[in-house]
């Protein structure tokens, strides 16, 4: 599994790299984190803010801090 | 660079999203104009239409997730109306330009400035969308 964090960085983006960690090891899931910090490449994701989460190329969350209970979903689907 | 990205979203810096259908009339331009117009004044942020109605991931979930969106349509076709309903996207504010302006629908581009404004007028009023200090040119996405 794919996991991205979109975001130049900041608290928010922080806090949400470590929902989507914990998520992820609470889920005994194999997952590969990226953070994308470069605007030009926060673009292509086509996202209107960040932090936004993508999973497997597909945008999950945007412009806020998912809840660690909706990561889980995302990557247990 | 910490305050643009935490602009947009929920909490109080939260943005206000704009979408507005672009037809081939008055109206249709109309729309997309005065969208354009306020988000250069700050008022809010013009978004991509067409990327949802392309299902494009990004653009849907952005447009799912955000505080408030106004969204103009130019006549009662509605449009940009049928492309969110279809997505299940709640739209905060909606309007359609034949209807709160009162004007036909025609093929004349020739856009009239006391309309753009009416239209802005109009939007600000029902968004409830007022200047935001950072006056805010565009999103990130268009970075």
């Amino acid at each position: 599994m794919e996991v991205k964090i979109l975001g130049p960085g900041c608290p928010k983006c922080e806090q949400t790299e470590k929902v989507v960690k914990e998520a992820i090891q609470e889920a005994g899931i194999e997952a590969k984190v990226e953070k994308v910090k470069d605007a030009v490449d926060i673009a292509s994701y086509g996202v209107f803010g960040t932090p936004a989460v993508v999973i497997d190329g597909e945008v999950k969350c945007v412009g806020k801090i998912p809840k660690k209970e909706d990561v889980l979903k995302w990557i247990q689907k | 660079m910490a305050e643009e990205c935490c602009a947009t979203g929920s909490g109080q810096n939260g943005v206000t999203m704009i979408l507005s259908c672009s037809g081939g009339s008055n109206v249709g331009q109309l729309a997309n104009q005065a969208a354009v117009e306020l988000t250069q004044e700050g008022c809010g942020k013009m978004f991509c239409l067409a990327g949802i109605g392309g299902h494009l991931s990004g653009f849907v979930q952005s447009a799912k997730d955000v505080d408030r969106l106004v969204v103009l349509d130019g006549c009662e076709i509605g449009c940009s109306k049928a492309i969110l309903d279809h997505l299940e996207i709640p739209m905060t504010t909606y309007l359609v330009l034949t209807e709160e302006l009162g004007i036909e629908k025609n093929k004349d581009f020739n856009l009239k400035r006391e309309e753009i404004e009416k239209v802005k007028e109009i939007a600000k009023k029902a968004g409830k969308m007022t200047r935001t200090e950072s006056g805010a040119t565009g999103s990130v996405c268009c970075a």
